[in-house]
């Protein structure tokens, strides 16, 4: 499975600076969503990949018996889409915005603050 | 119970919170404005005489002791740093009274105001990694709010590159977390840094060290990652400006110290020698943007990325004496760069413009306003008696004697190409004849209340710059004592973790 898993965010991260790198403005928020759900799931992927396991500590022992996957990383996981959803959320609406006030979808024609 | 720990960021939460449900009333924003970040102010100097006193405050959220809970951790760097916040917060809301038009507050400037107070103070006093993140993103969703409040072309322009280059930052800092708990197994800073010394050096730690200075170079705006700085920095409302130019490159600069203190200084060889010339190229390359540069914010943009430079120099260079210069520095940076965005801003609301060219004959027409720019210009520059001069001054001589002696020359170099910046704005805003042709906004006249209340808090922080300048031994003291605490992590282990420290889980 990690392998697996591996080879999945190392794509979306990839596919993720492509899109950024991009000159559409569209293009670049889709690098940004993408960006952020590689991280969220590399972090994932740290708690390690065990199927079918809760991680419940049976009464009478310190530790759980088998090999289960860490919680924390998955509440980390779910604060991380939380902040990205309202981050991206703002980021679409900024392009929305910049497109119309600007009247461009390229990022090449938004060199007024550059000089 | 320390409620001084967690009062600087409750404040600001709650004045926002209350803020908002005055939505519709701008004369209480503006008093809430005044008064939370007045309350702001007292509490933090309050937390600063505690740490000063009895030594590293820590505060365990929801009774969870460290590691497993989320701790507030209040040490000397932290305190100044909340302190700063006050002081420009309190500043840049009285300016705000009367330099942000009706349609602004009519959009929830003051509210936002205090949300990036908020995140700017949690960030300083959290003792959770992954609590840092959260701070950083609270303080980047209302700075992106507040730098385009106004839709004006240049700020749509100028967001999307800020945002752009502030979330791949922000996703860095999050991978960069989540290998390290990967890889440590826990998030609490004082853990981290105990567990990471124990491991076994398998070149990993090494590769999230540079994520983590990556990530931070990015929000500190360092060299070669500067460049959403300049872009942005001048388009939204000039009190914004200041607070962002004060505040927010400086949690990243904070960030840096803290991680390069705490965690990763075990391997300084490699780290702080890329920071070192990191920093280096930093000063050189800011200064020379701004010495290209012909509109007044664009100059003073620029500057915060070349005196970034020294600060970071004061952390790469890594002895007792150069952190003390790099504390010492930021707080010189961030009150007289705060000074001299806000006399910009009055230079504008009087003419209309920030373009040079358009500006001239203000030591004419207003010459306490001249009087008043020379001395953050000056102080900026590195001129005695002020305080840049002694901040300079305590980097340089870090720098000669860890015999660092290219990054030395570097740093006189930029001091020199600051001044000549700072005469240039001289010269065109104060010394030139005014130009025939008005400025591209026709000037409003300007009430003597309002007058009265923009140069109330550059008069005072003026005076502050001028304070450290010709009394600088307390400040001295405050960033000995800080860089005491900085150069011992283990008084920061010992002091999150409580007294058995040593032993492992």
């Amino acid at each position: 499975m990690e392998p697996l898993m591996a080879i999945t965010i190392g794509i979306l991260f990839a596919a993720a600076i492509y899109m950024m790198l991009r000159r559409s403005i569209v293009k670049l928020v889709i690098g940004l969503i993408l960006l952020s759900n590689a991280a969220n799931l590399l972090i994932f992927a740290t708690a390690g990949m065990v199927r079918g396991a809760p991680p419940l500590v049976p009464k009478g022992m310190t530790a759980p018996e088998a090999a289960v996957a860490d919680p924390l990383p998955q509440a980390l996981v779910l604060t991380a889409i939380v902040i990205a959803f309202g981050v991206l959320s703002f980021a679409v609406v900024l392009v929305r915005r910049a497109w119309e006030i600007v009247g461009a979808d390229d990022l090449d024609q938004m060199k007024d603050t550059d000089t | 119970m320390m409620p001084q720990v967690a009062l600087p960021i409750l404040i600001p939460l709650f004045a926002g919170a209350v803020s908002l449900v005055f939505w519709r009333s701008r004369s209480m924003q503006r008093f809430i404005a005044v008064a939370g970040t007045a309350g702001l102010l007292v509490t933090s100097l309050w937390l600063l005489a505690t740490v000063r006193g009895d030594d590293i405050q820590v505060m365990h959220m929801g009774g969870w002791a460290a590691p497993f809970g989320i701790s507030l951790v209040a040490d000397l760097l932290g305190a100044i740093m909340v302190v700063l916040t006050g002081i420009i917060g309190f500043a840049v809301a009285l300016f705000s009274l009367a330099t942000i038009g009706r349609g602004h507050e009519a959009y929830g400037y003051f509210p936002l105001l205090h949300l990036l107070l908020a995140g700017v103070a949690g960030a300083f006093l959290t003792g959770d990694i992954f609590n840092l993140y959260v701070w950083f993103e609270v303080m980047l969703v209302a700075s992106f709010a507040l730098l385009i409040l106004g839709s004006e072309k240049a700020q749509m322009e100028g967001a999307i590159k800020y945002v752009t280059l502030n979330l791949v930052s922000s996703v860095i800092f999050l991978v960069a977390v989540g290998l390290l708990y990967g890889m440590v197994g826990t998030l609490n800073m004082a853990d981290i840094a105990r567990r990471l010394a124990t491991l076994e050096d398998d070149g990993m730690a090494d590769v999230l060290a540079m994520m983590f200075m990556v990530a931070f170079g990015i929000k500190a705006a360092a060299f070669p990652l500067f460049f959403w700085l300049p872009a942005s920095y001048h388009t939204p409302p000039v009190a914004v400006s200041a607070l962002f130019a004060a505040l927010l490159t400086k949690v990243g600069v904070y960030a840096l110290f803290r991680v390069f203190t705490l965690i990763f200084h075990h391997s300084p060889g490699y780290t702080h020698e890329i920071l070192l010339w990191g920093a280096g190229l930093t000063m050189l390359s800011g200064v020379l943007g701004a010495a290209a540069q012909f509109e007044f914010r664009r100059i003073l943009s620029f500057h915060i990325v070349s005196q970034i430079g020294y600060m970071l120099l004061g952390l790469a260079l890594f002895t007792p004496l150069a952190i003390i210069g790099g504390v010492f520095y930021i707080v010189h940076h961030i009150i007289v760069k705060t000074t001299l965005f806000l006399i910009s801003g009055i230079v504008h609301r009087v003419s209309g413009s920030y373009q040079l060219a358009a500006l001239g004959g203000f030591y004419r027409s207003h010459p306490w306003l001249a009087v008043l720019f020379l001395i953050p210009a000056l102080s900026l520059a590195g001129m005695p008696p002020l305080s840049g001069f002694f901040a300079k001054f305590i980097v340089i001589r870090a720098g000669i004697e860890a015999e660092a002696y290219g990054v030395t020359f570097i740093a006189l170099l930029v001091g020199l190409l600051t001044l000549y910046s700072m005469i240039k704005i001289w010269a065109e805003v104060f010394w030139k004849a005014p130009p025939d042709e008005e400025g591209d906004g026709a000037p409003k006249a300007v009430s003597q209340r309002e007058m009265w209340l923009m140069a109330t808090p550059v008069v005072g922080l003026a005076l502050c710059t001028l304070f450290i300048g010709l009394n600088a031994e307390p400040l001295y003291n405050l960033a000995e004592a800080s860089a005491g605490q900085l150069l011992a992590p283990e008084r920061y282990i010992q002091a999150v973790l409580g007294t058995n420290g040593e032993e492992m889980p």
